[in-house]
């Protein structure tokens, strides 16, 4: 009996406020915008009983999801996600990585503060941090100011507002993420197996390419979806920093909501999302799985 | 070949030929970081096709002696030489020199097949004269079956074996094995050592072998240097090492002992005695001309050289007496402690030749012991 | 005796600089006297003053701490439950659904999860306030939570709790006097973890906050939406100021604690 108290309050808790609100999105995005409160039908009516939920049924269709498919908005704020996505985790592989070789090569005693230092900006507020580049991308700001300074430009360049600035604040926010997983795998590298590679007529760049990479292949994997999974949805980053230019979906789900308030399209723009997040959810879970058994 | 090199009518020693240039030099090596000092001051020469021990406790430095030949460390002071060239300038992945690590340091994500043919995709081999490289190598370590399954699919011996297999693989002049089979049970590990021994004797490769058991080293090696401190304590054969050593800390630190000390009361060509207790009789073993009587010299024994005795032995120099403290059966041979009247505990060791062990020597028995004026060894202070 | 190379040297003072440029500049330009953040005109703390008498903030803050403190609680009690489920009760109707429910939040985008709340808090009835919000970030907050103590709950031995029944405990005595002390430092990181995500979040509180429940980060993302503001800065200075404090406290304790059972074990050893 206490088992079973034990399972249920935290199911009960799950299914109530995760599973059932995810139905419900699905229920609303098959049906119709209406000028209403709350804005769309039909809406259930068990007072009726059997009729109620046929006449629920009937009218319930893909209508949203055609209009998804023919409104070019919809399918370029996805693959622009995809794009931004792509890019800004190719990018952090490309910062992440040489930061956490370098951890892991660094002296036994720095390890601790280097780990904490990685780990610090995660604590610390992530709109603070995305903020935090405002003042350094405007065209007035720091960046622009040091490379005027220098000598580098005559006439300040547009990031702030810019593609360019989302991948700038991807880069920074998910950093961590990606150093982790990679840190974690390079870690347990034995040093002896570079040693092994050298002593078999390796370089040390060889010896990088032929045993540490494809040994730290799971953390670049594990690294990369947890950078590429959020960016997709990502909501702040370009609200703050993008301009009205940049398209991404979690934003163009934000304005349909509170703008336009047409609850019916959000709930299908977050139906499709989520639907196109289940392939990289799923390998990553792979990938994780993989590598406890590689670890037994 | 280095078969007939090994046979007993043509004796394998080219360290006492004058003539035979060292494959490997060390020439006054001193190896420091910071304060520590790892090598001392070391010198020492290594013949093509010896096996070669370096063995001592962890700590005595033979593991960087190891990696100074591999490439991995560079000498503080003083000069290595392989083949009469300073290696000092040459990058471990450009020497002619391999290495067996301790953890094997078999690279996880490659086959077994691959883990051997690492090396030889290095030195750009053509693919057919690589594939029949890794066929000669897998038959010579006997795991042809195995050569595409992953290291972690296969046992701890068996990845010992496509360690050197690995290795071998690129026909090193000189192969350096860091405490080969230390990671392996003990039983395998004796299967292993003479595996090992057949492997060099056919490719005929010069092995240097780190190890801190002197057992493995015993039964290996053409010769042992025993190490302490970043020094060489003494380089010989290992039935010299194990018979005539120079020295207390060898005599201890290779197989039982029993250390006698006393005063040497005089010295004869070859020979010094000792007395060392009052009411037993002076002791006489070999001795080297570093022997000064009057001086304080120690005894050293192995167990098995003494006799046991349960009355006093007729004409035998070497007499101590003694009653039985304990009493070990071990199977094979037994071991008697010996505790004499001052209290020195003496171990002796008795062959089981017989089915039932000898049934007249028990506890608390009075006994003798006895040993030939050749068993033991006068050794300074 | 490991040096760095000259390459893992520049890298990792390039990449801790990138990650700490933004925030020294943010702090350092909330003394700034001036109205712009990019000009520097002069020492003052005067935008902290401006701050503390700002009512919006203030109240905003207040709300945020309340729900940051519900939340992570709830959470922390419910996510150490659906660990110990997850780890320990074995089989059962509906695990699969069940894990899986554990993990998809962590995943899930934030607007998704809002939105779905929101629509669930709609079709109930439910008045947006504190209540709603707490309830929300419950959800997803105790998913990292169980995250958490299963990563500990898996390497604990659990014939410790056998010994305790052994000894004459109930089930629910080994777990109070056995497994929690044991397991007690994950969940306290799981609770801090808790605190901070709520602390933090934005969208989902953005989709179930009502018109009188304006969390902080409701807050700060009007206000920066149209540009920096000083305030802000200072702000920011403050809230960067508790959580490296608290950061680094927590791990020098830490250090300390385990230090100290090191010298305990040789003492002992001894």
């Amino acid at each position: 009996m206490k088992r079973l108290g034990l399972i249920l309050v935290p199911y009960l808790w799950l299914l109530a406020l995760f599973l059932v609100p995810f139905l419900i999105v699905l229920k609303i995005s098959l049906s119709d915008t209406e000028l209403a409160i709350p804005p769309y039908t039909p809406t259930l009516d068990i007072a009726e009983g059997w009729e109620g939920i046929k006449t629920w049924w009937a009218g319930l269709d893909l209508e949203n999801y055609t209009w998804l498919a023919s409104d070019d908005l919809y399918w370029k704020a996805y693959l622009s996600s995809l794009k931004i996505a792509v890019i800004s985790t190719l990018l952090t592989l490309i910062v992440g990585y040489p930061i956490a070789y370098g951890m892991s090569r660094a002296p036994d005693e720095w390890r601790p503060t280097l780990m904490m230092l990685i780990i610090l900006p995660f604590w610390t507020s992530f709109l603070i941090r995305v903020y935090s580049w405002k003042a350094i991308l405007s065209n007035e700001g720091l960046l622009n100011q040091l490379l005027i300074y220098l000598g580098i430009i005559t006439d300040p360049l547009v990031i702030l507002n810019t593609n360019v600035a989302v991948y700038i604040g991807i880069v920074y926010t998910y950093l961590p993420f990606m150093v982790l997983p990679i840190y974690s795998a390079l870690e347990r590298l034995d040093e002896s197996l570079l040693e092994a590679a050298e002593d078999l007529g390796c370089s040390r760049f060889t010896a990088f390419w032929l045993v540490t990479m494809p040994l730290s292949k799971q953390g670049i994997i594990a690294g990369s979806f947890l950078v590429f999974i959020p960016a997709m949805g990502e909501f702040v980053i370009p609200a703050l920093l993008g301009g009205s230019k940049t398209l991404m979906i979690g934003k163009v789900l934000w304005e349909e909501f509170f703008s336009n308030r047409d609850w019916p399209v959000a709930s299908a723009v977050a139906v499709v999302l989520l639907l196109l997040l289940i392939i990289p959810i799923v390998l990553f879970q792979r990938n994780e799985e993989k590598q406890r058994e590689a670890q037994k | 070949m280095s078969d007939t090199a090994r046979a007993p009518v043509c004796v394998f020693a080219p360290w006492d030929d004058i003539q035979a240039k060292p494959l490997i030099q060390f020439q006054n090596v001193t190896k420091r970081w910071g304060d520590f000092t790892a090598i001392d001051d070391l010198s020492i020469d290594i013949y093509a096709q010896e096996f070669f021990a370096l063995l001592g406790p962890s700590g005595c430095g033979k593991t960087t002696m190891m990696r100074m030949l591999a490439g991995f460390e560079t000498p503080t002071e003083g000069k290595i030489l392989i083949d009469g060239q300073n290696v000092a300038p040459i990058p471990p992945n450009k020497r002619a020199v391999n290495m067996m690590f301790q953890s094997y340091a078999l690279f996880p994500h490659l086959s077994v097949a691959d883990n051997i043919a690492f090396g030889l995709k290095r030195d750009k081999m053509p693919t057919d004269q690589i594939t029949a490289r890794i066929e000669e190598m897998l038959s010579l370590v006997q795991l042809n079956k195995f050569a595409n399954r992953k290291p972690h699919q296969i046992s701890g011996g068996q990845r010992q074996r496509v360690a050197l297999a690995r290795s071998l693989a690129k026909a090193p002049k000189l192969l350096l094995l860091d405490e080969p089979l230390g990671a392996l049970d003990k039983k395998l590990r004796q299967d292993t050592q003479f595996e090992l021994m057949d492997i060099q004797e056919k490719t005929g490769t010069t092995f240097v072998i780190v190890t801190h058991d002197q057992e493995e080293a015993m039964t290996v090696a053409s010769r042992i240097a025993v190490m302490d401190h970043g020094k060489i304590i003494q380089v010989d054969t290992p039935a010299k090492i194990y018979e005539e050593p120079r020295s207390i800390y060898v005599a201890d630190f290779i197989g039982d002992v029993n250390l006698i000390e006393g005063n040497v009361s005089r010295t004869t060509e070859g020979h010094a005695t000792i007395s060392w207790a009052e009411g037993q009789n002076e002791l006489t073993g070999i001795a080297r001309n570093d022997i000064i009587p009057g001086s304080v010299a120690t005894l050293a024994v192995r167990p098995e050289k003494l006799n046991i005795y349960t009355s006093r032995p007729k004409d035998q120099s070497n007499v101590i007496k003694g009653k039985v403290l304990d009493i070990a059966y071990l199977g094979n041979m037994s071991t008697y402690v010996i505790e004499t009247p001052t209290g020195q505990q003496i171990k002796a060791q008795v062959a089981n030749t017989r089915r039932i062990q000898r049934r007249q020597i028990t506890w608390e028995d009075k006994v003798w012991l006895s040993f030939t004026e050749t068993a033991g060894v006068v050794l300074n202070q | 005796m490991r040096r760095l190379s000259w390459f893992n040297t520049v890298s990792l003072s390039l990449g801790f600089a990138f990650l700490y440029l933004p925030m020294i500049i943010l702090i350092t330009y909330s003394f700034n006297e001036g109205k712009l953040v990019t000009v520097w005109s002069g020492f003052s703390t005067k935008w902290y003053g401006e701050l503390f008498r700002n009512e919006a903030f203030l109240n905003a803050a207040w709300v945020t701490l309340k729900v940051a403190v519900m939340s992570s609680s709830i959470a922390t009690v419910l996510g150490t439950m659906a660990a110990y489920v997850m780890v320990r009760a074995g089989r059962f109707p509906g695990r699969t659904l069940f894990s899986g429910m554990i993990y998809a939040p962590l995943v899930m985008p934030e607007v998704i999860t809002g939105l779905s709340l929101l629509l669930l808090f709609i079709a109930i009835g439910l008045d947006r306030g504190v209540l709603t919000i707490v309830l929300a970030h419950t959800t997803f907050s105790m998913c990292f939570v169980s995250v958490v103590v299963s990563s500990r709950l898996v390497t604990f031995d659990q014939s410790l709790e056998e010994a305790a029944l052994d000894l004459g405990c109930t089930g629910f005595e080994a777990f109070r006097l056995v497994t929690l002390p044991i397991i007690m430092p994950a969940v306290v990181s799981g609770w801090l973890l808790a605190f901070t995500l709520s602390l933090d979040d934005l969208v989902i509180a953005s989709f179930t906050s009502g018109p009188s429940s304006t969390t902080l980060p409701i807050k700060i993302f009007s206000a920066v939406r149209l540009g920096v503001s000083p305030e802000i800065n200072a702000l920011s200075t403050i809230m960067i100021g508790l959580v490296t404090v608290g950061v680094i406290g927590a791990s020098l304790t830490s250090k300390r604690s385990i230090a100290k059972r090191q010298k305990d074990e040789q003492e002992a050893i001894q």
